[in-house]
């Protein structure tokens, strides 16, 4: 089931020579596809002449079951959207209904929000870091990696008592205050990853192995980026200046000061590389964000347990550890969502996979796919 | 397995085969509980706790029990996480390749009953029980990675009172639910229940 | 750029397009006919509009919403495109041509919906496994497999 030989059929190539295609069955359940993914791959020996990934192998209807639910039952399906990093669902349908039932959220919430989803992209780039690093032959790195993202969960458990499935962002705020003495381990748990970013920066992208093994491969042209609507990390690898938090800017990022690394080549090493410099600058806004940070309420009081938001859509969207993440809601006027669609970035990122795996040897479609980060619980709702 | 199996019919069928089979059995069972392999079927969530269970930090080495992605190297199925219907031919296609003596472990809600995903949806398979034989479910959505070492050493238990003996051997349960999902690629003979 | 400005960058190049723009909880929207939707959108792209955001639909019961959102970096403004197209005959000219980005999505569209992009190269299932029956996300879809959440609120 993991990979295995579907058919062989012989191909006259351009210049009239016949070639024996092979076409190869990768996934749905095979280790380094990060998830449940199928990529059926069409073989030259052992260069990839065409890969069709096929996806929905995860695909749970949360849409429909949206429809279903009232606004505030909807939000723990949110933290199944995308499982690696589940603040960032949470928070982009809250934002999606407060635009639409036009709630205000308190200050401090922002603080909160951008506090934890800056955790987020840290323990969702570590994880990516790592596993793709692990996909490439590089075990090490995965342990360091998730070394780190260990830390960031415990902190969250000590928030809101989960591990991975938080429900943390609601509509209207926050559903706990910061637990005593929680910001000042936050705080260390910044600088020890700093260290800790450096030396995983050494120990990885210092490697001439890891190096060869990234440089080069799967290159994505800015405008390619662009026209195929990726965004995050993928997108900015290619050279493309996009992030939301600072070219639609939304809570109080226009607060912070930080940079949005980019890469140039756009090929697996920049975009890697960038996740790792975005980690650095997740830090510099977690501790200005902690600095900032007043007492006060952390959520809006009074709201009614059944919302019903008057007819209408909103969308809204963040910049997820993947892209730009985004609700659209449809609203009749009951206390149901009519319907509720998520933009994910993953999704849109994936498609790339064909074009920027093409030409490529086999055991680089591991490392393409890995460096485009997809999250099937997000890829396939 | 094969030779151990065929040994619990002969000494199943002899006169006094009983006291010996204790024996055979306390020994198998011994020698098939302490090292399990687990193979990761990861789908969704849970699949992360299933990961962060075997590394630093929970160390699921220490119990024996090590991720091993290929169904033919392992012992036991973890399936973690929402199985869809277009996933169960594959999730059921893997457990056939696995080698006997086998044992599935249901991780999280969903893997159970289907969990959050039980109402309203149209396309998830309400736990994998219903097409896969489960000696232990572990509850949480997800579960602690330490629930998860606690369900590998219940297993450990299930299967030191287990027997060779063929009458006591578990029936595989292997009809999938009537689904829209196409076969996966079946070839003849293959696939078909035991 | 913010919306009214938008509309106003908006009327000033294409006047046709200007009475269809509205603005709706802080987004500007332009509701066009099905028809002249691949027209509207490559007009948008012309104006700078390079990113294809989300291709949707919302099944209104008696006819379906497409819901595009077009986003441009260099005026940094976003823009919803919207028609509505026949629940009998739901069809649309595909948007592959301007946005490759169109593919998947269209593609989900079409699984969910049932929705035809005429033009799209390569118009499958994409979610669900090939062979299944019905468009989940409309609102008559039926399946007997699905258990309905009993009414508590
Ligand atoms: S049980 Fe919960 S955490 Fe596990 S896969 Fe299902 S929804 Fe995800």
């Amino acid at each position: 089931m993991s990979v295995e030989i579907e058919s062989r059929e012989c191909v006259v190539r351009g210049d009239g020579g016949v070639v024996e295609q092979l076409v190869v069955n990768v996934g749905p359940s095979h280790p380094s596809t990060h998830g449940v993914c199928r990529v059926i791959v069409h073989l030259d020996g052992e260069v990839v002449t065409k890969a069709e990934p096929v996806i929905g192998y995860l695909h749970r209807g949360i849409e429909k079951m949206a429809e279903n639910r009232t606004y505030l039952q909807v939000v723990p399906l949110t933290d199944r959207l995308d499982y690696v990093g589940s603040m960032y669902a949470n928070w982009a349908y809250c934002r999606a209904l407060e635009r639409l039932a036009g709630i205000r959220v308190p200050e401090r919430a922002e603080y909160l929000r951008v506090i934890v989803c800056e955790m987020q992209r840290i323990a969702s780039h570590m994880m990516s870091l790592g596993s793709a690093a692990a996909d490439s032959g590089a075990a090490t790195m995965f342990i360091y990696a998730f070394d780190q993202r260990e830390r960031i969960i415990e902190l969250f458990e000590e928030l809101c008592g989960a591990r991975l499935t938080y429900n943390y962002v609601r509509p209207g705020g926050v559903s706990f205050d910061v637990p005593e003495g929680w910001v000042e381990t936050a705080l260390a748990f910044c600088r020890t990853h700093r260290a800790a970013l450096t030396e995983m920066d050494r120990l990885y992208f210092g490697n001439v192995i890891a190096r060869d093994r990234l440089k080069g491969v799967g290159v994505l042209s800015a405008a390619d980026a662009v026209a195929w609507g990726a965004s995050g990390p993928v997108a900015r690898g290619s050279g493309v200046n996009f992030d939301l938090r600072k070219h639609d800017p939304y809570s109080v990022y226009p607060r912070f000061d930080f940079d949005v690394p980019t890469g140039s080549n756009g090929d697996c090493y920049d975009r890697a590389r960038v996740r790792l410099f975005e980690c650095y600058e997740s830090c510099r806004i977690l501790e200005q964000a902690i600095a900032q940070m007043e007492p006060g309420p952390f959520r809006t009081e009074g709201l009614p347990r059944l919302l019903a938001p008057r007819p209408g859509d909103a969308y809204d969207h963040i910049e997820s550890a993947r892209g730009s993440l985004g609700v659209y809601l449809v609203a009749d006027g009951t206390p149901r969502p009519y319907r509720m669609k998520v933009r994910s970035p993953a999704f849109c990122n994936l498609a790339l996979l064909p074009m920027l795996a093409e030409g490529h040897m086999l055991s680089d479609l591991v490392v393409i796919l890995g460096s485009l980060d997809p999250v099937f619980g997000e890829v396939d709702r | 397995m094969a030779l151990v199996d065929r040994l619990g019919q002969t000494l199943d069928s002899g006169s006094g085969g009983g006291i010996i089979l204790t024996s055979v059995d306390a020994l198998a069972n011994w020698s098939r509980g302490k090292s399990l392999w687990a193979m990761p079927m990861g789908t969704a969530c849970c699949a992360m706790e299933l990961i962060a269970a075997s590394f630093n930090k929970f160390d699921f080495d220490r119990h024996g029990t090590f991720p091993r992605p290929d169904p033919r190297h392992t012992d036991v199925m973890v399936v973690a996480g929402t199985i869809t219907r277009k996933m169960a031919p594959a999730v059921k296609r893997l457990y056939e390749q696995m080698a006997d003596p086998k044992w599935v472990i249901a991780m999280g809600n969903c893997a159970i009953s289907g969990g959050i995903f039980y109402y309203d949806t149209y396309s998830v398979v309400r736990g994998v029980d219903e097409f896969l034989p489960v000696d232990v479910y572990i509850a949480g959505c997800p579960p602690r990675p330490e629930s998860l070492q606690d369900g590998v050493l219940r297993l450990r238990e299930i299967i030191a009172t287990g027997s060779i003996s063929p009458d006591r051997v578990r029936e595989a349960v292997l009809t999938l639910p009537s689904s829209g999902a196409v076969s996966f690629g079946k070839r003849p003979g293959e696939g078909e229940a035991r | 750029m913010n919306i009214p400005e938008l509309r106003d960058h908006l009327c000033a190049i294409h006047p046709d397009l200007c009475p269809l723009f509205s603005i709706e909880f802080g987004d500007g929207v332009l509701s066009v006919p099905c028809e002249k939707l691949y027209d509207a959108a490559a007009d948008l792209r012309e104006l700078g509009f390079d990113r294809l955001g989300m291709v949707t639909a919302v099944d209104h019961g008696t006819e379906f919403e497409m819901v595009y959102r077009l986003h441009s970096r260099s005026m940094s403004a976003a823009i919803f495109l919207k028609c509505g197209v026949s629940r009998d005959e739901p069809r649309v000219r595909s948007l592959v041509d301007l946005w490759p980005a169109a593919l998947w999505q269209e593609r989900e569209a079409y699984d969910m919906f049932g929705i035809e992009f005429e033009g799209h190269p390569d118009l499958r299932r994409i979610l669900l496994p090939e062979g299944w029956e019905g468009f989940p996300l409309r609102k008559d879809y039926c399946d007997d497999r699905v258990v309905r959440r009993p009414d508590y609120i």
